[in-house]
């Protein structure tokens, strides 16, 4: 049976990408990786990842407005409710594709039909190579939308990249927050894994996550991370996973060697000496545990 | 005057760097303790957590129930909406004009059958225009709250997105149209990334102050950030923290580009440990206070200059 392991953290800053490295690096060769933490992708940093094919990501339209066809009537920045319309000293308009929601309305109703739509080109994915297995991610271009289809579109490539290689892992490095992209990150994962923090956004965060998790029905387990540097609030975090029947797998204290390893472009256990590759590799083991027998 | 502060990624102490500069600001006599602080991190607004009176006394001991730990008694809550059509049935003929303007699959007509999704629909109002027969009337969906308060001689507002909304950006917006636009100092905390959201918290701001770490991770979220506040051309500004990694890139890239290295925080377990505990950090690190109003100070004269 495949399975989809899918790293969640709430708040950034957890330290989920560096474990999601981590655990690319501990997991049997048999997987796919994908990054879907698409508006602001560091896995490849460490993975360092080959680019074996690259391709465009369209989602959504865009307005345009041939100058030349205009009359400067304002119809359009009078209908337009997101200020997407400019217009020069003539009275002449223009769209500001930063702020075009794509709705057609001005096209609509443009009376001298200077306005068409056109496909907007919203980023990049691609397929590639790493030391690590095969791994599909992504580039979204700066004030973009629609992340939440982009994580959607790499999480459909990474099972049918599984698929046509028979792999029996998808590691799935999820989006921040707990808005759409995440949303779309859960569907179809088997267990989740939430990276906390002991600190009092990370509880929050926590909450709310597992609030997903419950609402969906997918498993979960919880890891720890720094987890000395407030006992009270470490604390407080076991107590709710014990009274919520979730398994904290892992409390990893706070460790240099998680910037250390980043600096040096590797995975934490990659590192010779790190005292968090053991806590780390037990986890993996629990994880293992979790998603393959039952 | 408007000053955000944003980061390419969550955690690289965003929050931290605005409650500093909002608590030191109200002790500056320029700023006539005309100081707000707006959290537009909609997603995960925890600006007030640093804010409260009362934060020493936050402990794991507190009830984690409660939907969230908030030490804050806010003044005002006000509830947004985003507008929606809603169907007259008696006066619809089931034309599908407004299906078919309809650019986000909000509306379907099957026969005799009309549906709206609200949760899909970006409030464009085209279909209100294109319906004949009237039979649209605007009804709401709840984006979320904003509250407001005044704490620590700071004016301090929030947004809150409600669980499960997927548009960030009309709260932000409204967040932003209830700013003050006189010599009142606006703080303002930009949620993180560099999409939409962020986009529209950053349009109309004076100055903007990058907060990175100097990791390979930090370093490559800034030069996504700083592409984007350069599309906006809004001055900007960057300040490192957890300072002392021993990982050079970021100081490199900030010099070869002309970008003012505003401040270092130092890295230092018990700031860190103060951030967990809720604890603001020019309470942990009284030291920074006199850099954090330095930078205020500075950034007021640069922009009076450029408006001479
Ligand atoms: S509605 Fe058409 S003609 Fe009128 S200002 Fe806009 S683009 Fe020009
Ligand atoms: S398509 Fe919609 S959002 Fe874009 S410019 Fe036209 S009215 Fe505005
Ligand atoms: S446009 Fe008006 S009349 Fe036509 S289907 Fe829609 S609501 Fe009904
Ligand atoms: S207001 Fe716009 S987005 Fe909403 S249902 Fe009508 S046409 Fe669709």
């Amino acid at each position: 049976m495949r399975k989809e392991l899918l790293i969640l953290s709430g708040k950034g800053g957890t330290g989920k990408t560096s474990i999601t490295a981590a655990l690319a690096h501990l997991a049997a060769p048999s997987k796919i990786i994908a990054d879907c933490d698409v508006d602001a992708s560091d896995l490849h940093l460490i993975l360092a990842p080959e680019i074996r094919s690259e391709n465009d990501f369209i989602s959504g339209t865009e307005a345009k407005i041939r100058r030349e066809n205009c009359t400067a009537c304002g119809e359009c920045s009078a209908i337009c409710q997101f200020d997407a319309i400019e217009t020069d000293d003539e009275g002449i308009a223009s769209v500001n594709g930063m702020a075009c929601e794509g709705c057609a309305v001005c096209a609509r109703f443009c009376p001298a039909e200077a306005i068409t739509m056109h496909p907007c080109r919203c980023g990049q994915w691609f397929l590639s190579d790493t030391r690590f297995g095969p791994m599909v991610h992504s580039h979204l271009f700066p004030g973009e939308e629609n992340s939440g289809k982009l994580v959607t579109l790499v999480k459909n490539q990474a099972t049918q990249q599984a698929e046509n290689l028979d792999k029996k892992l998808i590691l799935v490095d999820g989006p921040p927050g707990i808005g759409c992209p995440v949303i779309a990150s859960i569907s179809g994962a088997d267990l989740v894994l939430i990276v906390t923090e002991p600190t009092m956004s990370g509880l929050h965060d926590l909450e709310r996550v597992i609030g997903l998790t419950t609402h969906f029905k997918v498993p979960a387990a919880v890891c720890l991370n720094k987890c000395d540097l407030n006992g009270n609030m470490a604390k407080a975090i076991e107590r709710y996973c014990t009274d919520n029947g979730i398994e904290m797998i892992a409390a990893i204290p706070f460790d240099q060697a998680f910037t250390d390893a980043q600096v040096q472009g590797k995975a934490v256990t990659e590192l010779q000496e790190s005292g968090v590759s053991q806590t780390l590799e037990q986890m993996w083991f629990r994880l293992n545990d979790m998603l393959f027998s039952k | 005057m408007k000053i955000a502060i944003a980061s390419g990624k969550g955690g690289t102490g965003k929050t931290t760097v605005a409650t500093a500069l909002a608590l030191s600001a109200v002790q500056l006599p320029e700023f006539k303790k005309r100081v707000m602080l707006a959290d537009c991190d909609v997603e995960e607004p925890n600006a007030h957590i640093f804010m409260s009176e009362e934060s020493e006394e936050i402990t794991g001991q507190e009830q984690y129930g409660s939907p969230s730990p908030n030490h804050i008694q806010w003044h005002e809550q006000e509830d947004i909406f985003a507008t929606v059509p809603e169907v007259i049935e008696e006066r619809c003929n089931y034309c599908g004009e407004c299906r078919d303007i309809c650019q986000f699959n909000a509306i379907t007509v099957l026969g005799q059958t009309i549906l709206v999704f609200p949760e899909m629909c970006h409030s464009c109002l085209g279909c209100f225009r294109v319906c004949e027969q009237n039979a649209l009337q605007h009804g709401k969906r709840l984006l979320g709250q904003i509250s407001k308060t005044h704490v620590n001689g700071i004016d301090l507002v929030q947004g809150e997105l409600r669980v499960g909304e997927a548009m960030a950006s009309p709260l932000i917006k409204a967040i932003k149209k209830r700013l003050p636009n006189d010599d009142t100092l606006v703080i303002i905390d930009a949620p993180p990334g560099t999409s939409c959201p962020v986009i529209n918290t950053l349009t109309g701001t004076d100055y903007a102050i990058l907060v990175t770490e100097p990791t390979p991770f930090g370093y490559h979220d800034l030069k996504l950030c700083a592409e984007v506040i350069k599309i906006l051309s809004i001055p900007f500004g960057v300040i490192i923290n957890r300072a002392g990694s021993g990982y050079k890139e970021v100081y490199e890239w900030c010099r070869k580009e002309g970008i003012d290295v505003l401040l270092e925080i130092p890295f230092d377990r018990g700031v860190a440990e103060a951030y967990a505990a809720g604890i603001p950090l020019i309470q942990a690190r009284p030291d920074l206070q006199g850099h954090f109003s330095n930078i205020l100070k500075n950034i007021v004269q640069s922009m009076e200059h450029l408006n001479a």
